[in-house]
């Protein structure tokens, strides 16, 4: 019965753990921005007036939102990099960590993508007009006027979107890369599956993942836009 | 007040049809304007006035017929309808300020991504413009903080910033508080009297009969009438011009 409250083994493997959110948070921070830059690509696709780019943007938003994640990354682990050999990298672990970011961020960015549309519908048209009319380009209305504000009014959506991919990346598990669930998981086999191992990854999630919520909280907040 | 410019076509609007599904807003619509000349567009609502206007820099498209800018088609498409549109301002019923950026970045935003000016002088320019315009106090504020009539303001400011050939009104003081009318159509007849070439769709009888070369009436999609301003409301040519003043001007 004390066993099954017994902590220690949490500190005895505290740098093990520790690494393996340290991987963790390299995971999120890079899909995070590649995710951010391909969404706000793809975005720009969606509202375009080109209809082959819109076509081509609704169908990968589409295809990669309601493709579940394990699949996306098991195809890039096990299809891409393992049985068709495309290595991103000479070292194991930084191309299954690469690979892992590419799944990720090839995923989240449908994601990113629809919060940002539903942003720039917070835009009033006119604005847009408007700034045809002086003579801007679709692309420079869209980057100067439209997008800015895009982005300031879904600040709280891409919170959401950035706290789920924090947790998402556990799914990395099925691609080879070593981050702190899959830690977890090596210490269920070697301690035995304890209440308290769980717990303190559980613990160590919410450390990431409360204070990202409260600061896009924070941060949407400040940036609105009054209109 | 200038009298019909000197006479060379700037804008030539010529059987132009427009249709928005079932509704024909522009019929066989033919209009110049000329190069410094003043043209209020007036009639009842849904007549076309708008349309008219916004097709003027192809903000509306139109299904037959040609409109010609400066002697030139106006373009489809792409950075030659984007040049064109730097050429003509356009100040909007509901202002249309871009909300995250302050009165002298809305001002400053073409001149800098357009015309390629530096940030200073056209700052310098900006500041200029507000100044005549009359809110130069408020350069630093954002279009949230202002009054409807300021918002205004800083629209004509916007598009004079461009130094445009023309400049199209539409409607441009429908949306404001009674008492923010005058401000705005004070900093309108200024320009008139500077010699802009000004198209201007608008329900204000005063500045049409204070600073229009031409009044154009529009009903159902067509130009019923085209007549001086003193001729237009002292004798109109039309039946239905006379029906439209008398329930405007009565009261």
């Amino acid at each position: 019965m004390e066993s099954l409250l017994d902590f220690s083994p949490l500190a005895q493997e505290f740098t093990t753990i520790l690494t393996g959110f340290w991987s963790t948070i390299r995971l999120t921070l890079m899909s995070a921005l590649l995710a951010l830059i391909l969404g706000t690509v793809l975005v720009a696709m969606r509202v375009s007036p080109t209809p082959v780019l819109r076509a081509a943007g609704t169908f990968y938003v589409n295809i990669l939102r309601n493709t579940p994640l394990t699949l996306v990354l098991l195809l890039c682990a096990l299809g891409l990099s393992d049985t068709l050999q495309y290595t991103l990298s000479g070292d194991s672990p930084t191309n299954y960590y690469w690979w892992a970011v590419l799944g990720l961020s090839a995923y989240t960015a449908s994601f990113v993508c629809e919060a940002l549309r539903s942003g720039i519908n917070t835009v009033p048209n006119g604005q847009a007009e408007a700034a045809r009319a002086i003579g801007l380009t679709f692309t420079q209305s869209l980057r100067l006027v439209v997008l800015p504000q895009a982005f300031r009014s879904v600040i709280a959506p891409l919170g959401s979107i950035l706290i789920a991919l924090t947790k998402n990346t556990t799914i990395v598990i099925v691609a080879g890369y070593i981050e702190a669930s899959s830690v977890m998981k090596q210490m269920f086999d070697d301690y035995g599956g304890t209440l308290p191992i769980f717990m303190g990854f559980a613990a160590g999630y919410m450390v990431l993942t409360l204070p990202t919520g409260f600061f896009f909280g924070w941060l949407a907040k400040r940036m609105a836009v009054s209109r | 007040m200038t009298e019909n410019g000197d006479a060379t076509p700037l804008v030539r609007v010529e059987n132009v049809n427009k249709s928005f599904g079932a509704l024909h807003v522009l019929r066989d619509i033919n209009l110049t304007v000329n190069r410094g000349e003043v043209v209020v567009v007036i009639g009842p609502s849904g007549g076309g006035k708008s349309t008219l206007c916004r097709a003027m820099n192809r903000l509306e498209t139109i299904d037959s017929g040609t409109i010609t800018f400066d002697g030139k088609p106006l373009p489809a498409e792409g950075k030659a309808l984007a040049r064109l549109r730097s050429d003509v301002g356009m100040v909007f019923q509901s202002f249309n300020l871009f909300a995250h950026k302050t009165i002298l970045e809305n001002v400053t935003l073409g001149p800098i991504k357009v015309r390629g000016v530096g940030r200073e002088q056209a700052e310098k320019r900006g500041m200029e413009l507000l100044e005549r315009v009359g809110i130069a106090s408020q350069a630093r504020k954002y279009p949230a903080q202002l009054s409807g009539g300021q918002q205004q303001r800083t629209a004509i400011a916007r598009a004079l910033a461009m130094d445009p050939k023309m400049i199209l009104f539409d409607e441009p003081t429908s949306a404001l508080d009674p008492e923010m009318v005058q401000e705005v159509l004070d900093v309108m007849i200024g320009l008139a009297r500077d010699g802009m070439t000004m198209v201007v769709v608008t329900h204000e009888m005063g500045f049409a009969r204070r600073a229009a070369n031409r009044v154009v009436f529009m009903s159902e999609g067509q130009i019923v009438e085209e007549n001086t301003p003193d001729e237009f409301f002292t004798n109109a040519g039309t039946d239905r011009a006379r029906d439209f003043l008398s329930k405007i001007l009565t009261h």
